[in-house]
């Protein structure tokens, strides 16, 4: 006998995403989803940006890792709101769902917030899987990483909104294509805007900042 | 990676579409729709389900997936086509305005019982 079921598996997920959605549009605060995999420069990345918004702008910020709150201690120092989620002690979810961006958003407090930024765990694949409630979705890749990423990680590429190209002051001294890192984005999402920056130096910041103001 | 996750969320469901007045009911297979997009490892899903699954109704059950293609339908040109390669861009007009029509399923469509 066969019984029918017909549904998606991540749904319970899905449902708390648009939960989240709701909480969010009613605190008048716009959710941005930064994803990568490890060491591309997000934290550094969002320490300008923090820098260069506030205060203007009020931005908190949900950070999750699978351990440690080094990331959460580092943006703390630029007087934005930061909590910190930990999967598990030693190698929990590589990625953050629905339901933890839930609580960590209410602990947090959105009352105030204009911007909540979620640094998401340090993974090309998962992450790009689980809508956790989001306005927009944004991908950085770093010059040390590889040019042909985004073609071997493309669901990550197609589903972000705009992309970074971080750490470009390291260019003379890499072997790296920027041009075709490019170009392989946007053979993967066409019409993607990627921002070419430096969260060290700020060469290349101006564009993605207003980019990201024009959103809010 | 998050296929642990996926196949709790799978046995979650499954056993409730279980009819109740079944008796020791006993699942043969889950058919399930993956598109070829989304990131789950068919192979890590059956490890994951194999695992969590002994000593229920679904143990030994068999997962049965149909991968979904990659379907692309243009915004500009309305040229509707299946990828085989991560390119997003019209093949005829170039143009980067495009909807996905299927890929990204992780869905799972029934059951079979055991006779």
């Amino acid at each position: 006998m066969e019984i029918k079921i017909r549904k998606n598996i991540l749904e319970k997920n899905l449902t708390e995403a648009d939960k989240n959605r709701s909480f969010f549009r009613e605190k008048k605060v716009f959710v941005l989803n930064m994803m990568s995999s490890p060491g591309s420069g997000k934290t550094q990345t969002l320490c300008r940006t923090l820098a260069q918004l506030m205060p203007d702008i009020q931005v908190g910020v949900i950070v999750g890792d699978i351990c440690t709150t080094n990331d959460a201690d580092r943006l703390a120092k630029t007087g934005a709101k930061v909590t910190q989620i930990n999967t598990d002690q030693f190698g929990g979810d590589c990625h953050l769902t629905a339901p933890m961006i839930d609580t960590a958003a209410r602990q947090l407090g959105c009352d105030d917030l204009d911007l909540l930024i979620v640094e998401n765990i340090g993974n090309l694949v998962c992450p790009a899987e689980f809508d956790i409630g989001e306005n927009a979705r944004v991908v950085v890749l770093s010059v040390t990483e590889g040019e042909d990423k985004p073609v071997k990680y493309p669901l990550m590429f197609q589903v972000s909104e705009a992309a970074i190209l971080n750490k470009v002051d390291l260019l003379p001294y890499l072997e790296f294509d920027a041009a075709l890192a490019v170009e392989n984005m946007k053979t993967v999402h066409p019409g993607m805007p990627v921002f070419e920056l430096s969260a060290k130096t700020g060469q290349g910041f101006e564009p993605w900042l207003e980019w990201l103001r024009r959103q809010l | 990676m998050h296929e642990m996750g996926i196949a709790q969320e799978l046995v979650r469901i499954a056993l409730e579409a279980l009819p109740r007045d079944l008796k020791d009911p006993k699942v043969a297979s889950l058919n399930l729709r993956i598109g070829k997009l989304s990131s789950v490892v068919p192979h890590s899903l059956t490890f994951c389900f194999e695992i969590i699954t002994k000593d229920t109704p679904l143990e030994h059950a068999r997962l049965d997936i149909e991968r979904v293609p990659v379907v692309i339908r243009c915004d500009t040109c309305g040229r509707q086509w299946e990828a085989d390669t991560p390119v997003f861009r019209c093949p005829d007009c170039e143009n980067g305005q495009v909807q996905m029509i299927s890929g990204r399923e992780i869905d799972i469509d029934s059951l079979t019982l055991m006779e």
